[in-house]
């Protein structure tokens, strides 16, 4: 192993690597998140859509409406995501002007990730006890109130796992980006570690990867925990009556 | 003045029409505690939200103080729905906010300020008697505190009618009696008319004053408490107010027996001595059951008489003389 490690040759990549993964690192949250908050802009109301324009909902719209959104949804989260990127490509140009480099994937993320948040979005809040939102309506809040008011807020941890989910998602599906010219760890892993048989940069990319995973995973997991008032709440309740014996 | 005039609902279903509700007819008068009692499925839940248009009636009108809100507007409806407030088995509160910012909501929603809702619902709170878990969340609470704290939030925007779609069914019997004495308590206090949604007749007894009997989506009696309890016309009636008569009359191998009713007052005169002492008649008490409504005394016998033909007739009869006591042949007792 330290015969590996004074070899010149790996010396000079580990080197290359250091420069070059702090950057890939820096790209790889940048694209992430950029795609998670262009994602949840399109995604979010789509998904409170199908919930509240259902029959029966808060704000019924019209059957077939609703039909082609569902489909449209369908339709995209079907397509695997490597075929959408290529599938985008006109429409990277049309937005960026170009349809290669790190930018450009964030096009195809998008694309492929927002019919999935919305349906997180919809799960989400589906969780809702109707008993509830009908509250909220006799009490005489508007459609959009209950929205707003009601139904984002009491399902505000579930909504927080969720993105979580979604973030990591479209952390993962980054990775592929290598494949139209886009940067981050997973291009590094493909382009370098794969492609140029450098294993030790595949190995590094790879773990740095599972470790980004892991501190999203935990912050997501802690908040959507800390912020449900029925787990917190209760186990206060717990601590304040046992000091109080 | 809640009425509600030739109401029908059909729901459309898989399996085809359901008519949940048949040309329900009622006037609730300002200051009632009005009770609508029926079994599971007799369209108690659909007339309840038919009253704040939760349910739009396929026919008929609700008129509120002379208002048709069946030709409101969706705008005029959330405005008016802020004078009828509800509160529900399932309490149905905001997990996600604290008690004050629960009964703040309804304030929030109709523009009220920040300070001023905060300070209206601390009174509230105190109000019902939780002037401590202003900061508690719903999680931490009783079902019973829970329940104060929707009335406190349905209070909030001062409303003129208060609906309680069986508001007491998941509570236990302690905290039921707690929960009608405090919205008793609110309805002498703030006048609020209070609609009680039920299908426990010991809720009624408690504390409405007239009730409706609501059977298969009709209404089949209206009343007084009082009159319906010392008179049942109906079978579904009946069975509210007996509800063990049926199964009393299966075991008894007596040839005749009479049910005899209270209407209050002379209940506790010691009938069945007296008949011993004054006919000499020894009749068998198969069934009993009385219960207090208002302040006075209701209640019904299921009497087995003696097989002699004339010393049945002598003990109806005697029965009958007595003031605030009726009695009636059982006629079909024999199992």
């Amino acid at each position: 192993m330290l015969d590996l490690l004074q070899n010149p040759e790996i010396q000079r990549l580990l080197l290359l690597t250091e420069d070059g993964l702090l950057f890939a690192i820096w790209e790889t949250i940048y694209v992430t998140v950029l795609s998670t908050f262009f994602s949840y802009l399109i995604g979010l109301p789509l998904g409170v859509l199908v919930v509240v324009g259902e029959p029966g909902g808060v704000l019924p719209l019209p059957k077939p409406l609703m039909s082609v959104l569902n489909v449209v949804i369908n339709l995209l989260r079907s397509v695997p995501f490597l075929i959408l990127m290529v599938l985008v490509i006109p429409l990277s140009r049309l937005i960026l002007g170009t349809s290669i480099g790190t930018v450009a994937t964030i096009i195809p993320l998008i694309v492929a990730a927002f019919p999935f948040v919305a349906r997180l979005v919809e799960a989400s809040l589906r969780e809702i006890d109707s008993g509830v939102v009908e509250a909220a309506q006799a009490m005489g809040c508007s459609p959009f109130q209950i929205i707003r008011k009601v139904m984002i807020p009491e399902s505000l941890p579930s909504l927080i796992t969720g993105f979580t989910t979604a973030f990591i998602t479209i952390l993962s599906y980054g990775a592929m980006a290598g494949a139209i010219g886009g940067g981050g760890l997973g291009a590094m892993a493909l382009n370098l570690g794969y492609q140029r048989r450098m294993i030790l940069i595949l190995w590094v990319a790879v773990i740095v990867l599972v470790i980004l995973v892991q501190i999203f995973q935990t912050i997501g997991t802690h908040l959507s925990i800390s912020l449900d008032r029925r787990l917190t709440a209760t186990k206060k309740k717990g601590k304040k009556r046992s000091s109080d014996r | 003045m809640v009425e509600l005039k030739h109401i029908s609902k059909t729901f459309q279903t898989n399996n085809g029409e359901l008519q949940a509700l048949k040309d329900v007819n009622l006037k609730i008068p300002d200051g009632e505690i009005y009770g609508i009692i029926g079994m599971s499925g007799a369209g108690k839940s659909t007339l309840v939200r038919c009253i704040n248009m939760l349910e739009k009636p396929t026919e008929g009108e609700v008129l509120i103080n002379g208002r048709n809100l069946c030709t409101m507007s969706e705008k005029e409806l959330r405005q008016q729905r802020r004078d009828i407030t509800m509160i529900f088995q399932q309490f149905n509160l905001l997990m996600q906010r604290s008690c004050l910012k629960n009964v703040c909501f309804p304030m929030e929603i109709s523009g009220v300020s920040k300070t001023t809702a905060a300070k209206r619902a601390q009174e509230l709170l105190e109000l019902v008697g939780l002037p401590d878990k202003a900061d508690a969340y719903p999680a931490q609470l009783s079902g019973g505190q829970k329940q104060r704290v929707a009335i406190a939030r349905a209070l909030a925007t001062n409303p003129k009618v208060l609906l309680c779609d069986e508001a007491t069914s998941a509570l236990d019997p302690n905290t039921t009696h707690a929960i009608l004495q405090l919205i008793s308590d609110i309805n002498k206090r703030l006048g609020i008319t209070a609609i009680i949604i039920t299908h426990q007749m010991s809720v009624i007894e408690e504390i409405c004053s007239h009730v409706a009997i609501l059977d298969a989506g009709r209404v089949v009696e209206e009343g007084s408490v009082k009159e319906i309890f010392a008179n049942p016309q109906t079978d579904a009636a009946k069975r509210l107010v007996f509800p063990n008569s049926a199964t009393y009359a299966e075991h008894l191998k007596t040839n005749r027996v009479i049910r005899v009713v209270f209407n209050g007052g002379t209940s506790y005169e010691p009938l069945i001595a007296s008949l011993a002492i004054d006919c000499g008649i020894k009749a068998n008490i198969l069934g009993a059951e009385t219960k207090n409504v208002n302040g006075q005394a209701f209640g019904y016998m299921l009497l087995g008489l003696p097989e002699s033909e004339t010393e049945a007739n002598k003990a109806l009869a005697y029965i009958r003389s007595r003031d605030g006591v009726s009695a009636e042949e059982v006629p079909d007792y024999h199992a």
